[in-house]
């Protein structure tokens, strides 16, 4: 019988694993914030729509992702350049949506 | 008074993070790995990078299938969204024609996806189907297999017959939550059945509405079944739509990293939708 906990079939990699991790350390992080600071600070940004914290790390994944989408799409590799802008927009977005 | 906190409910949440964890973020993980590794088969598996991103962003066969897409979705809005709003305004608010309307409306919704799609494919055949004798009978050429623009109305045709149903029933819905209070004052002051709808009827369906056209707009935008067994994304290309493509990638020609890159851009569009329509809803709502 083949080993339940055998996860080749998942196919993992490291870099994958890595990604994984800075997600799953990315929300911990905010459980973290949330637990020191609760409330979750709710504000009106820039956007004129009503955001938490955890709204701005999801606006701030899905922009990333975008952002390397467009950055692989139209520059190619390498993608840097795009990890850095995705870390700006970040910045931008709990700054001010 | 202190008020006692405790936490021990959220233990409650474990079966659906566990059934959650199992049937979506296990196989997502998984379709993220396939996305930058090719394979052969066997389980093995190679290392390509961010490749096949590369090569679904930049492939023309991926361009088109998104525009058909986007064409197809913004199409079966165009009429599905009007028309729900008409039917349901023309249906009876009292009396025993109302649920006869109700049960007639659900009707199309209650069949499954394969079973329409085969319904119209025999509907719309031109040599024994209703539909398509009829037009050829009236001296149109109509032949859904051979024609791309007999294939795109009959597939938009269907996808109406289908669906504009849960249109008319969100805006029924809608519609009969209207207090009598907001008519009668329209009729006091002589307003026209435009204005009432204009000013009444229209605002208090923003809501509704928007929950159709959300639904709407996914469900056609992750369409496969109906299309698939209608025209089999055919004549040629003409109706591949996304999801069509996709399969035909991942499972025809069993390029799993190509197809797994693809299907993680799909999802990130359709989350980005989703997050949009989200937001609208819930602006709406402290409206």
């Amino acid at each position: 019988m083949n080993n339940p906990l055998d996860l080749s079939w998942m196919a993992w990699t490291w870099p994958t694993v890595a990604f994984f991790c800075f997600i799953v350390l990315s929300i911990a992080c905010m459980a973290i914030w949330e637990k020191m600071r609760p409330g979750g600070a709710p504000r009106r940004g820039i956007l004129g729509i009503d955001t938490t914290r955890g709204d701005r790390l999801f606006i701030s994944y899905l922009g990333s992702g975008f952002i390397h989408l467009a950055w692989l799409g139209l520059l190619g590799t390498p993608l840097w350049g795009a990890v850095v802008v995705s870390l700006l927009f970040a910045m931008a977005v709990f700054k001010w949506v | 008074m202190n008020k006692i906190s405790n936490q021990r409910a959220w233990w409650l949440v474990v079966p659906v993070v566990v059934l959650v964890a199992f049937n979506a973020l296990i196989p997502l993980m998984t379709v993220v790995n396939y996305s930058v590794q090719e394979t052969f088969g066997n389980n093995l598996f190679f290392w390509h990078g961010v490749g096949w991103f590369e090569q679904v962003l930049t492939s023309e066969r991926f361009h088109a299938s998104l525009l058909r897409q986007l064409a197809f979705t913004g199409m079966i809005l165009i009429i599905e969204v009007p028309l729900g709003i008409a039917v349901a305004l023309c249906m009876p608010r009292k009396g025993p024609w109302v649920s006869v309307c109700l049960v007639l409306m659900a009707l199309p919704l209650l069949i499954p996806w394969n079973v329409v799609g085969a319904m119209w494919n025999i509907f719309a055949l031109p040599d024994i189907g209703l539909l398509g004798r009829m037009i050829n009978g009236l001296g149109i050429d109509y032949n859904f297999t051979q024609q791309p623009v007999a294939a795109w109305s009959t597939t938009v045709l269907m996808d109406v017959w289908h669906w504009t149903s849960l249109v008319v029933l969100l805006t029924y819905a809608g519609l009969c939550s209207i207090p009598d209070a907001y008519y009668q004052a329209a009729r006091i002051d002589g307003a026209s059945s435009w204005s009432v709808f204009r000013y009444i009827q229209l605002p208090k369906l923003k809501r509704v509405l928007t929950i159709a056209i959300l639904l709407r707009f996914m469900d056609s935008f992750m369409i496969y079944t109906e299309p698939f067994v209608l025209t089999g994304g055919g004549p040629g290309n003409t109706t591949t739509f996304l999801s069509i493509d996709l399969v035909k990638i991942a499972l025809g020609q069993f390029d799993l990293g190509p197809a797994a890159a693809m299907s993680l851009i799909y999802f990130l569009m359709v989350l980005l939708v989703c997050w949009v329509f989200y937001t609208a809803m819930m602006r709406n709502e402290e409206q």
